[in-house]
């Protein structure tokens, strides 16, 4: 199972502004009603970007300036809340192939990145002037340097902290860890003969 | 070296280090549900992969079920083809699916227990961030994403790097009129809703010791929403006393021999711990939540922040936001504050001893005018007990609708749902925006009793004047 290295990532980028964005806002519980993670992107913030008629409300995903964004900037404790993977799933369908936050809650993160979708940490000032040089030209170019570990835009350069784990995971294109987890199976029924619990 | 439950737990399941530097951890019990399994599934045969372990995966459904519609096919089309796929992955692929005719069906976190399947010592997994519930226990649950359900079926593991331990002390006795579900609501508005990033919770201390494994439950269920993966209690005598006879526990010479293992799980004295937090019991009022997250919550007695006291910046943000969803005016009390709905249930507070306590309480008493007031066994096994014991039958009289098991309107992914800006004195575990299943609706989170006394006032209301509890 040949994976992606991901040492960046880059493209546009829109601003959700706010600290903890909980999964219920990025992906409703009642679109979760399915068996399938299909058709999930459209419903990204729905009640915050959609009105109750399903017209659009003013959200920056609904400006259309930030149209081609694939790189999503938020506040501190993004996606905290539920386990869902519904949420980093909407994300990426909708397009996004990275996130920047001050930090993110902790599921959401390991969700994610199991995705292959980075998840950068950067300085609440360092976000501030990313956002700035994007709301003042929506073209701006951002990259995601996950190798590098900083974040580049606009002739700027900030830094940015993966959990090293995680960074050594998207670089060496091991962000999905199924085949390593089948490849450890001898050692897990080794470890598993001093568990009595686990005896069929 | 002394080491915590955490360490030994931790150490015990390591099957390997992985590449990256992550644990390849066993996890020991995997608990699935309807809504976060059917794309783990589908993976599974995508990649030709069968379930490593169907003898320790156990199924249940509790989500999307309708809590007063009992008949299958559902109204709900949605609904009915997710029971039907977790029901036809279960039959494919070996696995123990506690549905509705087993009469053991139930809240994931409320089924686990009641059925001996949570043991001291082991690791937990399942789809469901409430899962650091079953650490009441001393296991090691977390809750997971659907990938990571895949891994988990394929592999019995998953990927993981150890967290720190936070050990939380909670000592001496809690006022009359306060409950488990205030301790945690307390710690949470203490430490913040990421404070717990990165760690695992250990919660001790004698106000822990005297718990019951019910109140144990209640504080670790909402480590989460202080931002910890986990929160565990150690085992003692009042957790094998729980598990002795259980379905699942363990029978005859197996049953000592596994208490006597279960116990050297304990965390050792003068342990490292990566920090210490510790509260004094007599601190801790009835609390309710106020704003669009559960850290934003305030003493009964307490005023709603204005922005104007703000400690910070984001602080400031935080408190305008939410008062501005919630509708509630700054600096007044919370006290007094018209509800439209009062909901009993969940894995949070959805067991026999939360009816009992609003039963003892509640009996002869009236719902207000014009206030749904719903309540909602956690398991058939929980309904069951409280039928036995004629609860169903006090809380009727009083007003409540008695429904059957399942999350119900702590998630809206079923009937049960707010409709516009309706505000909830709710006994569930969030208050994010839209949670309840209406754009607009209000959660406000307290405990059964304080749901109780919500209920028969109309209004936000301290259940110790309500109720007269006598200090």
């Amino acid at each position: 199972m040949a994976l992606a290295k991901i040492t960046s990532v880059s493209g546009r980028a829109v601003t959700v502004p706010g600290n903890d964005i909980d999964t219920d806002r990025i992906i409703p519980a009642r679109f979760m009603k399915c068996v399938t993670f299909d058709g999930l992107g459209e419903f990204l913030f729905y009640d915050v970007r959609k009105n109750a008629d399903g017209t659009d409300r003013v959200h920056p995903l609904n400006d259309a300036r930030f149209k081609a964004a694939t790189i999503l900037i938020s506040g501190a404790n993004f996606g905290c809340g539920s386990s869902r993977e519904h949420a980093p799933q909407a994300i990426q369908k909708y397009g996004f192939k990275a996130v920047i936050a001050e930090n993110f809650a902790e599921i959401f993160f390991g969700n994610s990145v199991t995705l292959g979708i980075p998840c950068a940490c950067a300085k609440r000032e360092d976000i501030a002037k990313i956002s700035a040089a994007v709301e003042k030209d929506p073209s701006t170019e951002v990259v995601i340097d996950v190798a590098k570990q900083e974040i580049r835009f606009a002739g700027q350069t900030v830094p940015a902290t993966f959990r090293e784990t995680a960074r050594d995971a998207l670089v060496n294109g091991r962000w999905d860890a199924i085949g390593e987890l089948l490849d450890g199976i001898p050692a897990v029924k080794e470890t598993a003969k001093k568990l009595p619990y686990l005896a069929a | 070296m002394p080491k915590s439950l955490f360490e030994k737990v931790w150490s015990a399941h390591t099957a390997r280090t992985l590449a990256n530097g992550q644990t390849q951890l066993i996890i020991g019990t995997h608990l699935i549900h309807e809504v976060t399994s059917p794309q783990a599934f589908g993976m599974l045969r995508d990649l030709g992969l069968k379930v490593l372990m169907p003898h320790r995966t156990f199924a249940t459904v509790d989500h999307i079920i309708p809590t007063n519609e009992l008949v299958e096919p559902y109204k709900d089309p949605l609904a009915q083809a997710m029971m039907d796929e977790v029901r036809k992955n279960c039959a494919e692929f070996g696995i123990t699916f506690f549905d509705r005719a087993t009469g053991k069906q139930g809240i994931v976190h409320i089924v686990g227990p009641e059925q001996g399947i949570t043991q001291p010592g082991t690791t937990i997994a399942c789809g469901d961030s409430h899962t650091s519930t079953h650490g009441a226990f001393g296991a090691i649950a977390f809750g997971i994403g659907t990938s990571q359900v895949r891994d988990v079926l394929a592999t019995q593991t998953m990927a993981l790097g150890a967290l720190k331990v936070r050990r939380i002390e909670v000592n001496g006795k809690l006022r009359p009129g306060v409950y488990a579900k205030d301790v945690i609501l307390h710690i949470i508005r203490m430490l913040g809703v990421n404070g717990g990033t990165g760690y695992a919770y250990e919660y001790a201390g004698s106000t822990f010791d005297g718990f019951s494994m019910e109140e144990r439950m209640t504080v670790c269920n909402m480590s989460i929403e202080g931002g910890a993966r986990a929160g565990y209690v150690n085992p003692d005598e009042t957790t094998f006393a729980y598990l002795k006879g259980r379905p699942y526990s363990p029978k005859g010479a197996a049953w000592d021999s596994e208490v006597a293992r279960w116990k050297s799980f304990a965390s050792d004295p003068g342990c490292h711990y990566d920090d210490v937090v510790k509260i004094d019991a007599a601190d801790i009022a009835p609390t309710v939540t106020w704003g669009i997250n559960p850290g934003q919550g305030i003493s009964i007695t307490e005023n709603v922040p204005s922005p104007e006291t703000a400690t910070s910046a984001d602080d400031k943000a935080g408190i305008i936001e939410a008062l501005a969803y919630m509708k509630l005016p700054a600096g007044a009390p919370i006290k007094g504050t018209k509800i439209n709905v009062a909901f009993l249930g969940s894995c949070t507070n959805g067991r026999l001893s939360d009816f009992q306590e609003v039963a003892k309480y509640i009996k002869g008493r009236k719902v207000a005018p014009g206030i749904k007031a719903i309540a909602v066994p956690g398991s058939q096994i929980v309904a069951l007990q409280c039928e036995k014991l004629g609860l169903d039958k006090i809380l009727t009289e009083a007003g409540f609708e008695w429904r059957a098991a399942g999350c119900s309107m702590c998630l809206a992914m079923n009937p049960d749902k707010l409709i516009g800006d309706q505000l909830c004195a709710s006994s569930s575990n969030r208050n994010f925006k839209g949670r309840q299943g209406s754009t607009t609706g209000r959660t406000l989170l307290m405990s059964p009793v304080m749901v109780a006394a919500a209920a028969v006032t109309g209004s936000v209301a301290d259940a110790r004047e309500v109720f007269a509890f006598t200090n």
